[in-house]
């Protein structure tokens, strides 16, 4: 761009840049169209802003176009394999990217902002409906249509043809029984009740180290374990019923809602599945022996029989009776008497009819 | 430029010849497109969805949707070793073994985050410019059910990779199915295949995940899309806007330039994201199991309001028959179904209750001004305040860390403010809308403070007041009256017929509240606006 | 390997990128302050002089018992009612409260912070203390600098440990997480490896016990390894958000994505206004 033109705005045919053909015919004949009076609402911009704004726009093409060859050059010079080189791949992909998206994005909203005229255009709207008189044509066809198929005189057609398509539909439905078993009464046992192999009972596993626990060892007040059942460390659908938190109390610490014939020497089993959704229950602060679930919050206490305290769990995490083998592990001695986990329609008031049959025994 | 270039006229005489595909763009080339930053903000949701197909897909060629176990050796140390399902290690090896993985994971997590949030702001733009009425109403509710599809699709994707997060939002997922009354448990082995978690879920949901939910999604959005054309979009009051036209720039080049620019922000402001700030670091959580979970797991934003809502409601359940079953936990069933189901029907019903309330059916094509609805508006910031409210509770034990409040006391804060905020939320909005109103109508009759100080004759002091610029005087102007039903008695003291029973007695009042104008804008007195000085306000209403 | 001084280095400087900043300064989370590798204390010399019988180091530990500890914990240990008796819990227990700055604590609240050291508080100070509440009536031990070398744990057993016992409270990476009634579980970023294996055989506050013969030494030096690895470990996606999981994402998506692009929304569609 030359300065003659800016000083000269007036003029109205381009002075001749370098590297544009000479002034011809057909530039002139498409000059009418640039004026602003062409089209109502369109307003051309200025040419000689247009032209500045152009060099800004082929700028930030430009730095588009380089980004996006750093980012192909990246991928070749950055290999992955290892916690830093994944993060400079990621960087250098990444950065790349983002630069050849952002300024092909810039490049064209200055391209629509300074370059394209200012558009205030009208178009009008019509009411969408139609007009009677279509509406008249549609539904005379469409009852013409009816009577011609002879579906609204033949009834037997009509019902034996509703008859057929009943049974179709429910075909899908039909096929999707064998997505899963029915629930039978699974949700109300877990392996603890179940002896091992060889028939002894189901010792304790502390979780992640897989030792069974021997009770003299788990002698911290005030100490907690994780505990999973004996054979199942790794079966994760038992791990969702029967995971156990287990406490060790000084013995003047458990109230009156601990069944003390479940414990040993003041350990004490929970249930590790929270009572009201099913996350693993397991904040446990050693000096309120509050146990918080992490998930809502539902707060137990469990020197208390794991009775709810705060939040939206609406019964205690039930408790495990334990014991100890000839070994002197910790073992299960029978499965909980009401069933773990969330609630579900078919449980009931499972700890009143434990109960009952507890004072009845 | 006198003719196309060859190329481009030869194809096109191909495809006119065959499709007649001219008399198609002869309409449409020069659509117009209102312009208003506003508008664009439903194309940061399309746009996101766009993205989320494309990334989506390269994930697919290396996720592996499957439960069994494996012994983890790949790149990252602290997990070599350790068993794993197949999935949690294939998404590992897509973030440190393939190149451009860990990126294409980010940007597909931060697309999916902001494909819901880009819904959320477009919808809450139509709902407070009122551009859900007549006609759009049909594409109102298309826009309920995406927003409902989007927030499966979510969940079936935050629970693929099988990691110690993704599994706990599964397991709420089973309690809460679980809490269902009489179909409950059966919902539950259906699903999981079983007892919870199962061999088969993660496998089912990849399913849904990457082929049922956004299958449907892109038809609904595509016939979305083709409302909005057919329907042509809204615009907002102003100069030469009226009911029956559309004033803006054309789809061709103006429009189609502006998208395509604004898709490139989009993909860029994600890329962005994914370069620079990490999200789900997968490898961190270690691999899933019922038995472990972390403090402060969360899910993704958009299930913040359920979480909280989860953790706000006190223990309640009943034994419908004792000890023989009926059991309905609701302290789970009230909060996974409530909120969800009031904001969801509430904004389906909207329209159709508005209507119904002023007794409006014409066709609306101008948007309203917020403030110029203030019940409308002052009813979408109390569900706003009710949704933030839960939003802000499901985020409550962070809160309580980090900012050393009692953990219980934010629960007793939120049991309170759930009901509290929308109903203070209400009032403020409306008070404030009723402000603004009165703003506008001082500039309409009055016009805007000059700045210039004259003194009058009679030695007072006036500020000179001139007229608005016509273009803010129209938009101001572009306030509609808002219908209210007949319900007057006649001369013989009989209301009409609509207005006798007692529902349409509510009816008419409701409609008298919501419709009432109770700050008219006045006509202006002249050309020379000088209103007075200090000491005498003019009052408008 | 990770986890060295200079990749510490370099992923300080990764977490004070602008954008970490943001979020965290947004959040006032304050997570991500601080250097991590603070000098292990060393190891065992109090236990060294209780056994060898040095009954200096316990007169002199009795001195400083008395001028900082006694009004809370009794003159001779016993317990009052503003603090427990430290009868039976070790020299790990003081060498854990103290070298960390919990204790002596500033003022009662729900919960002693960690804490700038006062200026008495020197490794010797505590030996000497540690000596004389082990004289006291034993209780855990410190451990040796062996015993809580990350190098010699495995990483990987010790995070399967790591998750099964500790994250529940101080989440995933030990980033921390909040308890009951204002207290909290702290964030394990500025513990050196002596302090996390003590707290563990202690149980400080609120933190149940973990005893030496149902998590052993060798799985407490597991876990410390994956602490440390962890921690000390390199961001790849960039920053780490704080590392406390999707709040933190939520935030960003909506403060940084969304207004990011209604303000592309407002440059794209922004007209100058014509004239009159």
């Amino acid at each position: 761009m030359t300065d003659n033109t800016i000083d000269q705005p007036e003029d109205r045919v381009p002075k001749r840049v370098i590297g544009t053909p000479p002034p011809s015919e057909a530039v002139l004949k498409e000059e009418p169209a640039h004026k602003p009076e062409a089209l109502p609402g369109v307003q051309y911009q200025d040419p000689v802003s247009a032209r500045k704004a152009e060099k800004a726009v082929a700028l930030l093409f430009a730095i588009a176009f380089l980004a996006g060859a750093g980012f192909i050059a990246s991928y070749v010079i950055f290999q992955v394999g290892t916690l830093e080189k994944t993060s400079a791949s990621n960087f250098a992909l990444g950065g790349t990217l983002t630069l050849a998206l952002l300024a092909l994005a810039a490049g064209i909203t200055t391209w629509v902002r300074k370059i394209m005229p200012k558009y205030s255009m009208i178009q009008e709207r019509h009411l969408m409906a139609s007009d009677s008189d279509t509406r008249e044509y549609v539904k005379e066809t469409f009852l013409a249509g009816a009577e011609e198929s002879g579906f609204v005189k033949h009834k037997l057609l009509r019902r034996t043809l509703l008859l057929a398509a009943a049974p179709l539909g429910l075909a899908p439905l039909v096929l999707l029984k064998d997505l899963g078993p029915l629930p039978g009464t699974k949700l109300r046992h877990t392996v603890w009740g179940e002896a091992t192999k060889n028939g002894k009972p189901r010792r304790l596993i502390t979780e992640g180290t897989g030792q069974p626990i021997r009770a003299a060892d788990f002698n911290s007040p005030g100490g907690i374990l994780s505990v999973v059942p004996e054979g199942y460390e790794h079966d994760l659908n038992a791990l969702a019923k029967a995971t156990l938190i287990l406490l060790k109390f000084r013995p003047e610490e458990l109230k009156s809602g601990t069944n003390l014939n479940w414990t040993h020497d003041g350990i004490v089993a929970y249930s590790k599945i929270c009572t009201h959704v099913g996350c693993p229950a397991a904040l446990y602060e050693q000096t309120t022996h509050h146990i918080l679930c992490p998930c809502h919050q539902s707060t137990f206490d469990a020197s208390d029989g794991a009775k709810v305290v705060f939040g939206p769990a609406a019964r205690p995490l039930p408790q495990l009776p334990i014991g100890i083998d000839g070994e002197g592990y910790l073992i299960a001695k029978a499965d909980f008497n009401v069933p773990v986990g969330p609630s579900f329609w078919e449980r009931g008031d499972a700890e009143r009819e434990a109960r009952e049959k507890a004072e009845k025994a | 430029m006198d003719t196309p270039p060859k190329a481009i006229a030869g194809v096109s005489t191909f495809l006119d010849d065959r499709l007649g595909a001219g008399s198609f763009l002869k309409r449409n080339l020069r659509k117009m497109f209102p312009d208003h930053w506003s508008f664009l903000l439903g194309e940061i949701a399309l746009y996101s969805f766009v993205i989320l197909l494309l990334t989506g897909t390269f994930l697919t060629f290396w996720f592996k949707p499957t439960m069994g176990e494996v012994v983890y050796n790949g790149a990252y140390e602290p997990l070599k070793g350790v068993m794993m399902s197949e999935a949690y290690a294939s998404a590992l090896h897509i973030s440190f073994d393939v190149r451009g993985g860990l990126l294409i994971r980010q940007i597909h997590h931060w697309a999916a985050l902001l494909f819901v949030a880009g819904m959320v702001v477009h919808m809450l733009r139509v709902f407070f410019t009122g551009a859900y009425r007549k006609p759009r109403e049909l594409n109102w509710l298309i826009g309920i059910l995406l927003l409902s599809l989007a927030l499966f699709e979510g969940l079936t994707g935050y629970s693929l990779p099988d990691d110690l997060l993704s599994g706990a939002g599964l397991r709420i997922t089973q309690g809460v199915i679980l809490s269902i009354p009489l179909i409950g448990t059966y919902i539950q082995f259906f699903l999981f295949g079983g007892e919870y978690p199962g061999e088969d879920i993660i496998s089912r949901f990849f399913t849904l995940h990457i082929l049922l939910i956004p299958g449907i999604l892109l038809a609904l959005i595509t016939a979305h899309m083709i409302l909005m054309w057919v329907q042509k979009h809204t615009q907002m009051p102003g100069k030469g806007r009226t009911e029956k036209n559309v004033v803006g720039a054309p789809f061709y080049p103006a429009f189609m330039a502006k998208a395509g620019a604004y898709f490139l922000f989009t993909f860029g402001v994600l890329a962005l994201l994914g370069t620079f700030a990490q999200i789900n670091p997968i490898w961190l959580f270690g691999p899933y199991t019922p038995a472990d979970i972390s403090a402060g797991s969360q899910p993704d934003w958009y299930m913040g309001f359920l979480e909280g809502s989860l953790r706000l409601m006190p223990a309640w359940e009943i034994n419908l028959f004792g000890t023989s079953g009926g059991t309905v936990p609701l302290s789970v069933l009230i909060p996974a179904l409530v909120p969800l189901g009031l904001i969801m029907t509430g904004l389906a019903l909207y329209p159709f209750l508005e209507q119904w309330v002023t007794g409006d059916r014409r066709e609306h094509h101008v948007a309203d001004r917020p403030r110029n609805n203030p019940h409308r508006t002052s009813i979408g910031i109390s569900a706003m305040t009710f949704y933030g409210v839960l939003w802000l509770l499901g985020a409550n034990d962070e809160i309580s860390a980090n900012f050393h409040i009692g953990l219980y006391e934010t629960t007793m804060f939120g049991r309170v403010a759930v009901f509290l905020g929308p109903a203070i939320a209400y009032f403020v909005t409306y008070r404030i809308c009723l402000g603004l109103q009165r703003k506008d109508a001082e500039i309409v009759s009055h016009g805007v403070e000059s700045g210039v100080i004259k003194r009058m004759p009679n030695g007072e002091y006036i500020e000179v007041h001139t007229p608005p610029a016509d273009d803010i005087l129209a938009h101001m102007r572009g306030k509609k009256e808002i219908p209210v039903i007949e319900s007057a008695a006649d001369r013989e003291g009989i209301p009409p017929k609509g207005a006798r029973s007692l529902i349409g007695r509510l009816r008419a009042k409701m409609s008298k509240a919501y419709g009432t104008d109770r700050v008219p804008l006045e006509e202006e007195h002249g050309e020379e606006h000088v209103a007075v000085g200090a000491g005498e306000r003019k009052e408008v209403h | 390997m990770i986890g060295t001084g200079r990749s510490v280095k370099s992923i300080t400087a990764r977490r004070r990128h602008p954008l970490a900043r943001f979020a965290v300064v947004a959040l006032a989370l304050g997570l991500l302050g601080g250097g991590y590798a603070l000098a292990a204390p060393n190891g065992s010399t109090a236990d060294a002089a209780v056994a060898s019988g040095k009954a200096d180091d316990v007169a002199k530990g009795k001195d400083l018992f008395v001028a900082h500890c006694a009004s809370c914990h009794g003159l001779n240990a016993e317990g009052t009612k503003s603090g427990p008796t430290l009868v039976g819990v070790g020299a790990a227990a003081v060498d854990f409260q103290v070298s960390s700055g919990r204790m002596p604590a500033a003022d009662p609240g729900a919960q002693a912070p960690r804490k700038p050291l006062d200026e008495w508080v020197t490794p010797e100070a505590i030996d000497q203390l540690a000596a004389y509440v082990q004289s006291l009536g034993g209780g855990p031990t410190r451990p040796s600098a062996e015993q809580v070398d990350p190098a010699k744990g495995d990483p990987a057993k010790g995070g399967e440990l790591f998750r099964a016992n500790c994250i529940q409270c101080h989440n995933f990476v030990g980033a921390g997480g909040a308890l009951t009634y204002g207290k909290y579980a702290p964030s394990l970023n500025e513990a050196s490896p002596t302090q996390i294996y003590e707290a563990m055989a202690t149980g400080p506050q609120a933190m149940p016990v973990f005893n030496d013969s149902t998590i052993t030494p060798a799985q407490k030096r597991d876990m410390i390894a994956y602490i440390t690895s962890v921690r000390g470990q390199v961001d790849p996606g960039g920053s780490g958000l704080g590392r406390i999981g999707p709040v933190t994402e939520g935030l960003v998506a909506w403060v940084v994505g969304i207004s990011l692009l209604v303000l592309a929304a407002i440059w794209i569609t922004a007209k100058k206004r014509q004239a009159h």
